[in-house]
């Protein structure tokens, strides 16, 4: 018996919607279909009148779960695909980031983002949005690597009184299994040593962890240790593991899916150049995907991101260095 | 009543309540005319308010009449720019707004935002963005909640745009899903013919807003706006139908700005032929006129009801100018509820 990233976003809204008589879903297609992904798979028949199928409105769907939240509700809203936030964008920095800063008003929403490349999704299903939403003051954006963190992080998120904005990484929905969902082990906030190392350190998040993961194990044919920090949520974003990592390693390549100009792995890069730049033996480094639109063909997309060869290729840069 | 019918004559006065809404509704509109008067001279002498001043001048009666309908403690009310008399007519208390105007500490937005840009949406009183269309979404979502946990009632919530709202994506979504979910909601658009400044034929091209109505499967009702008397019949029957289960209402208002876009803005491209037609009609004088007319006031109690408005804004200025303002030092720079969420301050 095993359970994917998938099937663990689908638990942890069963587990929420079982929790909590305030929680419930709204998203385009999420209910007697079960959603694009099945994400919320017979969630309708467990739970009559709490699973509504939305128009295709991101705007309305991001408004009416903020005025939801307001009156006591928590819910989580499905964003068919990452891109099409981009719709909701407004409703979400400006009225759901803003809400309880202006008016000391809760606004416990998690609109759930189905992120990231697969072969032949193309340029508008293939998208990473959490620099931008990083971005905006009065957001959480978390975005789980691991099954455990899928279900443990999506729990999590609903529990908060803030909006968060939960990237689940399309690649990873069938791909990624374990055995079981083991207990909690990490808050949001704190990330994670993927794989412990004395040679270089990666920092990443979602479905790059896995890549640096196997790029390590080929930098492990040539005797070099490298350590993964997974950062499990981009903001908050856990400095002081990462700034721990780099004391270990003096080295930091910053990896992410996502576009190249600014953004999370930037980000990764500042902090560090700008409050461990003494702890460093090399240039930061960062990898990102290619700047252009996502392509289509598998051929190129393939190339578009980074992938175990290129981020082995990267670590090899800044271990001569 | 059928959809897109227009109502353009003045109320009855039928109804025993007529007389006693009516009055009520008109000093609702005159102490909003007077602060807003205050609050725009305040900002022309400088110094006291920062940003700028957005009146409802001309707006008081369509803005007042669907405030009387609404019942603070249970129904949600989610205003925009020009709805000072409908705020007040809700139950905002005026300190709300001077204090939100002059940033005081006291004030719902504790100086983090400004003039018409506040609420307290835990009492059903929706704080606007500025992003017009946006707030209808919310306000429809306050309902949805409510009815999920199986305590609506009879309860209704209203919105106002105007006609330049109209043109958002936003509005189009929310009103739209409003009316697949058939909740109880007012919506309001004032048509005072300018979006700052872009005319009616640029902003739209069907013959009258409320056509839209019919598109979205809602009641539509069109008024003229600047007679409180069928302002008010033609919210109270929105909201009857509202409140019965007809779902959204969708108001059009016929009207000019009686003023600029705010107070920054002297309106010079309001053509004279607009400052002539019919919706250029003051409706605070056309509602005083009409009490004097009918014999509910004299001249003497209407100068009286002025300088007893003029009395609370004083005293609400004066109290609010000996307040607190919002200290830098003394803020706390954290945009989530989840203090332990925060980040840590990374200088980059």
């Amino acid at each position: 018996m095993s359970i994917t990233y998938l099937e663990a976003i689908r638990e942890a809204q069963y587990e929420a919607l079982r929790h909590d008589p305030a929680v419930f879903l709204y998203g385009q297609d999420i209910s007697t279909f079960g959603g694009a992904f099945k994400a919320t798979k017979n969630l309708d028949k467990e739970f009559p009148g709490r699973v509504f199928d939305a128009p295709i409105s991101e705007d309305a769907m991001v408004g009416m779960a903020i005025g939801a939240a307001v009156e006591g509700a928590r819910p989580i809203v499905e964003m068919q695909f990452a891109d099409f936030s981009s719709v909701g964008f407004n409703q979400i920095v400006n009225q759901a980031a803003t809400l309880y800063w202006r008016t000391n008003t809760p606004c416990p929403i998690t609109i759930r983002l189905p992120s990231g490349g697969t072969a032949g999704s193309g340029p508008f299903h293939s998208q990473s949005m959490e620099a931008i939403y990083a971005h905006y003051p009065g957001l959480v954006i978390v975005t789980p690597a691991t099954v455990e963190d899928a279900y443990w992080m999506l729990l999590d998120s609903v529990a908060i009184d803030d909006p968060v904005i939960y990237c689940e990484h399309k690649f990873l929905y069938y791909h990624l299994k374990a055995d079981q969902i083991g207990g909690r082990e990490l808050p949001i906030g704190k990330a994670r040593i993927a794989r412990p190392g004395r040679h270089a350190t990666i920092v990443t998040y979602s479905a790059m962890v896995h890549e640096a993961l196997r790029a390590a194990e080929e930098l492990q044919l040539d005797g070099y240790q490298i350590e993964v920090v997974d950062l499990r949520s981009v903001k908050p974003m856990d400095t002081d593991t990462i700034l721990a990592s780099v004391a270990r390693t003096g080295r930091l390549l910053a990896l992410g899916e996502a576009f190249p100009w600014g953004g999370v792995t930037a980000e990764i890069v500042s902090r560090v150049a700008s409050e461990a730049f003494h702890l460093l033996d090399a240039p930061p480094m960062r990898l990102n995907s290619k700047d252009t639109p996502i392509p289509y063909h598998p051929n190129l997309w393939k190339a578009h991101r980074p992938t175990v060869s290129t981020i082995a290729a990267a670590l090899r840069r800044l271990l001569r260095y | 009543m059928s959809l897109a019918e227009t109502i353009q004559h003045s109320g009855t006065g039928q109804e025993a309540d007529f007389r006693p809404r009516f009055l009520s509704a008109y000093q609702h509109m005159l102490l909003a005319r007077v602060l807003e008067e205050k609050l725009g001279a305040l900002y022309r002498a400088g110094g006291r308010i920062v940003g700028g001043v957005y009146v409802g001048k001309g707006q008081e009666a369509y803005s007042a009449a669907l405030g009387v309908q609404l019942q603070k403690g249970k129904d949600i009310y989610g205003p925009l720019i020009r709805d000072q008399a409908g705020r007040i007519a809700y139950g905002e208390p005026i300190l709300d707004a001077v204090r939100t105007y002059l940033g005081a500490l006291t004030g719902p937005m504790r100086g983090r935002d400004g003039n018409i840009h506040r609420g307290r949406p835990q009492e059903g009183l929706m704080a606007m963005i500025s992003h017009l269309g946006s707030m209808l979404s919310v306000v429809a979502g306050a309902l949805f909640a409510r009815r999920l946990a199986g305590r609506l009632g009879d309860a209704i919530g209203a919105t106002s745009i105007g006609d330049g709202g109209t043109s958002t994506g936003s509005f189009h979504e929310a009103m739209n899903m409003a009316a697949v979910e058939k909740l109880p909601i007012i919506v309001s658009v004032a048509n005072n013919q300018f979006a700052y400044s872009t005319p009616n034929n640029r902003q739209f091209a069907c013959e009258n807003l409320v056509d839209r109505a019919a598109g979205y499967g809602v009641e539509g009702v069109t008024v003229d706006a600047t007679d409180l008397g069928a302002c008010l019949e033609v919210f109270q029957q929105a909201a009857k139908r509202a409140r019965a289960g007809g779902g959204p209402q969708m108001i059009v208002g016929r009207l000019l700005r009686l003023a600029g876009h705010g107070e920054h803005d002297d309106a010079s491209y309001i053509p004279d032929t607009a400052k002539k037609g019919l919706g250029a009609r003051d409706c605070l004088a056309v509602a005083e006129q009409r009490l004097l007319d009918d014999g509910w006031l004299n001249a003497a109690e209407v100068k009286e009801m002025y300088a007893e408005a003029r009395r609370k804004v004083d005293q609400a200025v004066s109290k609010v100018s000996k307040e607190p303002l919002p200290d830098p030092f003394k803020e706390n720079w954290q945009a989530l509820s989840s203090a332990d969420l925060v980040e840590g301050q990374h200088e980059a």
